[in-house]
């Protein structure tokens, strides 16, 4: 049922590899964890190339669940069945959640430490630029796609302004921008 | 809002009580389109304002919490499992809370994303599917730098944080450009942020 990958594309070795690939990469993940996964996964590792993460995390976004977590499930699924997909869910999830739990205990406790707290906000700035870097070199991708690059920029701009400028509810941007893609391509499409 | 929900309430949980927990995360996790965050207002409205298993202070830690820590974001699910077991007494009834809720919110989800992605796989070639995948590529890319956007806003908002501004610019920009290890760039944020620098 699972079909081989390219032969110059690497893969997972075995169900620990994915484990700790995955305990590694949450690890790593600072108020959310899919940028990491694209420099892991995709500039690091290789086991993805920038075009299947964006077509991954498309049907990872659109499911019901993390959209973290549903790639995971992917791509561990892909590659060694439902097994693959729970080693690498319990690798995303089984260390975090010991540590944030720690977290939770510790936080009564040091709350009012400004030095906490400045190390939290330095933490979320740098997150923040970490997610913008994997959005502009995504974008690459879209150059390969069916649509004149111009269409896939003004809808990746309205997607912006409606999302980050009008704070419209997700669902509205996902289903109404990313339906009018789908459209568009699909007629695009020959076959 | 009236002041009850503001102190950690004393509770008495039944079998009853845990098992309309676990029911509820389990809806939720069906509903939970674009992340569990998404539902967290629904959270709200259930664990808070109606049957005050958690107070407002301890729904906003566990958002904020989760942030702060590693790994996705759901875990905030799992810190409040484990307030509202706190709040029923004991250690181990927070435990429980974990397990309760993490289970609920995961395994629908779960179970429905992996049917629905490996029929896809297996279909990749259909037009459909292909207009689907390529068709979305756009919105998801608008959807991270919203993402960066709102995360670099998070932060007080304003030009008066043009020192965390430059640094998240700089960090997009290393990342951009280098294939440096990306701990490095959280440790520094850390002991900027630490020493009072951004």
């Amino acid at each position: 049922m699972t079909p081989a990958p390219p032969p110059d594309h690497p893969r997972p070795a075995s169900l620990s590899d994915l484990f700790i690939s995955f305990t590694l990469l949450a690890l790593q993940g600072f108020g959310g964890v899919m940028a990491v996964v694209q420099r892991e996964l995709v500039d690091r590792k290789r086991w993805l190339t920038p075009e299947e993460f964006v077509e991954d995390w498309a049907v990872a976004q659109i499911m019901p669940g993390p959209n973290v977590v549903n790639l995971a499930l992917m791509i561990g699924g892909r590659y060694f069945g439902f097994r693959g997909a729970l080693a690498a869910l319990a690798g995303l999830l089984a260390a975090p959640l010991v540590l944030v739990l720690i977290l939770a205990v510790l936080h009564d406790r040091y709350a009012d430490n400004q030095a906490v707290a400045g190390a939290l906000r330095g933490m979320a700035a740098v997150c923040a630029g970490l997610i913008a870097a994997a959005g502009l070199k995504l974008s690459l991708a879209l150059k390969r796609s069916p649509l004149p690059f111009a269409w896939c920029l003004g809808i990746a701009v309205a997607g912006f302004v409606l999302v980050a400028l009008l704070k419209c509810p997700l669902p509205y941007a996902l289903f109404g921008l990313g339906g009018l893609g789908c459209v568009l391509t699909y007629r695009r499409l020959t076959s | 809002m009236s002041a009850s929900l503001h102190a950690a309430p004393q509770l008495v949980l039944s079998g009853a009580d845990w098992l309309n927990l676990f029911a509820h995360y389990l809806l939720l996790s069906v509903m939970s389109l674009g992340g569990a965050i998404s539902t967290s207002s629904e959270m709200h409205r259930f664990l808070v304002e109606q049957h005050h298993w958690l107070s407002q202070e301890q729904f906003s830690q566990s958002i904020t919490l989760a942030q702060a820590a590693p790994g996705p974001n759901v875990l905030f699910v799992a810190l409040m499992g484990w307030y509202v077991g706190m709040n029923a007494g004991s250690v181990g009834a927070a435990f429980l809370g974990v397990l309760v809720t993490m289970v609920g919110i995961m395994t629908p989800s779960t179970l429905i994303t992996y049917t629905a992605a490996q029929w896809g796989h297996r279909n990749r070639d259909l037009r459909a599917v292909r207009a689907f995948k390529q068709g979305m590529a756009p919105v998801v890319i608008a959807l991270l730098l919203s993402t960066a956007w709102i995360l670099g806003g998070a932060n007080g908002g304003g030009l008066a944080d043009w020192r965390l501004w430059t640094l998240s610019v700089a960090c997009g920009l290393l990342i951009w450009r280098t294939r440096l290890h990306l701990l490095w760039l959280l440790a520094a944020g850390a002991v900027l942020g630490a020493f009072g620098l951004v």
